[in-house]
């Protein structure tokens, strides 16, 4: 069937509108992040500063310790990401394959376990890292997140195991290989682009979260960076917008660059996950 | 192979910042003071460090840690740490969100605990605002009063009188006024409104207007008299019928308002004092500003406010220490210097003397005038009071102020299903 080039226009616009819809705020970020303060009290702003300044970094790596917050997040996040993949891969690869009584509770408590809300969870949890002596440290914070993350990257990964052929993985136990062997030398390597997908879904989870952080982490050199970021706001929600802006704009790079890195490997993942054959 | 190196590294990293540091409470006999502080501006924190360090240097045996917390979200984060029993020892909150806390036992009663000093340099009003049932719960150090921000060079050029705090405008004049200020687009006030209750209340007691009404069996009421209604009903009227506030910022925070009163479309803007910070950040080259007090009514410039407040937790092991680090913060020079990092006013009546206080540069002077009619805000200590100001006050009063209800409709809303929200807390 022909799309008719009227029809391929609109195809187009509607894309590029959309386009903009997700690259708003970012963009918005970024323009507000190299105005001066005077610009931003300004009554017609403009996406492009009249003035571009660097002010607002300088302002925000003086006030606040941006770069150690940086590095206790980068920590915290690839801890969480890594030892969920490794925890979820062996997992996912029972609950596809296996499908026993145990496998379908497990896949009902994970469906169930996504709608409990951080508030409703927190205190408990405090209590409990509290006698494992693991508040106020980013071990006890990456604890939090490899379970908080679990659920879904199971979810998630069940789905890339189903798209393996299990005729791979009985030619290689005829071949005399065991199940881990199996799992670790054919079954993984296959499922190396929902691992990534995986694995990033995870660290871009604990990168920005923060109420976890904010209640499990007292001392100031072992805050996160969405922690820190919220020292750039005052009672009833004003702000220093600028300094806030630039420290939110280097914050995302990370994700951003980690997404611009694999996009294409995670494109092909999510497809091969997509479709059962 | 290389895979393996990356994978040992980052373990190798992770090992490395997830151990290790901690540590608190008394190590070489030396104590060890946890305080929360949620000063967030520049000038602010420097302050409080500056403070922390010089109290550090002088009490060997008592050192204070200084933990930045977060004016965003400290009421969760207070309460699982409370629950948790890792509270810091020394709390900065404000007067307004002590109430569960001070109910439910996490904080310390500070009556046998504070100095005579301070108790009789802070005025009693000041101590209402941290009074819950027969304690005291926080120490009261900084506030401020909603004030009118005003462009100067237009009201001059309109010719209209410039209130000042001993003749303030009435509520009526200042109607009168924003309906002789606006015109072609413009508006003479623009009201930012995003948490209507607290600016209603606080700015109703200077017509008389207490809503919370405490029976003789203790359990309180909600009653829209007729003082109540003076000030939600000039902000109506000023929107509605004379078109002299705008309607676009009744749903905006008091940043929000800035671009606008900074571009000439509202002459004034009623915000708390220490927005003169942002102004002076971002005005334009030349734009002349002035604090004006807000209108008086039948009880003159009296308005609600819930101070800034240290408090102690109750399961700290150290409350001696923690109040003497809270003597030493609130010593007057000390207080002046936290007061002038938030430009907001201290509550102490030495710190109020400070010339640094009555300069007319920035428009100190003028608040500072206003200190003596600072008030507790109503029905801080009310239990109820935050879900009749979440599910009855904030969405009635905002239906108001656009038009869609009008006042009988507002009364029947605040008192009606108000005392029945109020009824639950008080069986």
């Amino acid at each position: 069937m022909k799309t008719s080039t009227g029809a391929r226009a609109g195809q187009y616009i509607a894309l590029l509108a959309y386009l903009v819809f997700l690259a708003f705020p970012l963009l918005w970020l970024i323009s507000t992040a190299f105005k001066s303060p005077r610009e931003l009290g300004s009554l017609h702003p403009t996406w492009i500063p009249r003035h571009p300044t660097l002010a607002n970094f300088r302002q925000a790596f003086d006030e606040q310790p941006l770069l150690h917050a940086a590095l206790n997040s980068l920590l915290a996040a690839l801890g969480a990401a890594l030892i969920a993949v490794v925890i979820a891969t062996p997992m996912a690869w029972v609950m596809a394959r296996r499908r026993t009584l145990l496998a379908r509770a497990a896949t009902g408590w994970v469906v169930v376990s996504q709608a409990f809300p951080f508030v409703l969870v927190i205190i408990p949890l405090f209590l409990v890292l509290k006698n494992l002596r693991l508040i106020d440290s980013l071990a006890g914070l990456v604890l939090v997140y490899v379970v908080w993350s679990l659920p879904f990257a199971l979810w998630m990964l069940v789905g890339y195991v189903w798209a393996v052929p299990p005729e791979l993985e009985e030619a290689a136990a005829v071949d005399g290989a065991g199940r881990l062997r199996t799992l670790v030398s054919v079954t993984a390597p296959l499922l190396a682009p929902g691992i990534v997908a995986t694995a990033l879904f995870a660290f871009v989870t604990a990168w920005n979260e923060f109420f976890f952080a904010l209640v499990l982490l007292k001392t100031p050199e072992k805050q996160t960076l969405p922690v820190v970021l919220t020292h750039f706001i005052g009672a009833e929600g004003v702000a220093d917008l600028g300094p806030l802006a630039a420290a939110a704009f280097l914050a995302t790079l990370p994700s951003l660059i980690v997404f611009a890195l694999i996009q294409r490997r995670l494109t092909g993942g999510m497809l091969t996950g997509a479709v059962k054959s | 192979m290389r895979t393996r190196w990356i994978l040992a590294l980052v373990l190798t990293l992770l090992l490395a910042g997830c151990t290790g540091g901690g540590g608190n409470g008394s190590a070489n006999g030396r104590i060890t003071l946890r305080f929360q502080s949620l000063a967030w501006q520049d000038e602010s924190v420097t302050a409080n460090k500056e403070l922390v360090k010089e109290w550090n240097a002088t009490h060997p045996d008592v050192k204070v840690e200084y933990v930045q917390g977060s004016w965003d979200s400290v009421h969760d984060q207070l309460l699982t740490s409370f629950e948790g029993g890792e509270a810091p020892d020394i709390i900065h909150d404000a007067s307004d969100d002590l109430a569960d806390f001070a109910y439910g036992g996490y904080l310390a009663d500070l009556r046998n605990l504070l100095p005579a000093r301070l108790k009789s340099d802070i005025p009693q009003r000041s101590w209402d605002t941290a009074t819950f049932g027969d304690g005291i719960y926080g120490v009261p150090f900084l506030q401020e009063p909603r004030v009118l921000i005003a462009n100067a060079t237009w009201l001059k050029k309109a010719r209209v009188r410039i209130p000042t705090p001993e003749h303030p405008w009435s509520w009526p004049e200042f109607r009168d006024i924003t309906r002789r200020l606006s015109g072609d687009g413009k508006y003479g006030v623009a009201w930012p409104l995003k948490e209507p209750v607290s600016a209603t209340l606080n700015l109703s007691l200077s017509a008389g207007g207490e809503l919370f009404h405490r029976g003789t069996d203790g359990k309180v009421t909600v009653r829209f008299d007729k003082a109540d209604q003076v000030v939600p009903r000039t902000i109506h009227d000023q929107v509605n019928v004379d078109h002299s506030a705008s309607p676009t910022t009744l749903g905006s925070g008091g940043s929000d308002t800035l671009p606008g009163f900074f571009g000439g479309k509202y002459a004034m803007i009623p915000l708390g004092f220490s927005y003169r910070q942002q102004i002076v950040q971002q005005a334009p080259k030349g734009f002349d500003w002035q604090v004006l007090p807000a209108p008086a009514g039948a009880d003159g410039l009296t308005q609600g406010v819930s101070p800034q407040t240290l408090s102690i937790a109750e399961d700290s092991p150290h409350k001696k220490q923690a109040a003497e680090f809270i003597d030493f913060l609130l010593q007057p020079k000390n207080m002046v210097r936290l007061a002038l990092g938030d430009w907001m006013l201290p509550t102490g009546t030495q710190a109020l003397k400070s010339p640094a206080l009555h300069t007319t540069k920035d428009d100190w002077a003028t608040g500072t005038a206003l200190a003596g009619d600072l008030n507790s805000a109503p029905a801080q200590s009310v239990r109820g009071y935050p879900e009749w100001k979440d599910k009855v006050a904030t969405p009635a009063l905002q239906e108001y102020y656009s038009g869609a209800i009008d006042l009988t409709e507002l009364r029947q809303r605040l008192e009606k299903d108000g005392n029945l929200v109020l009824a639950r807390y008080q069986r």
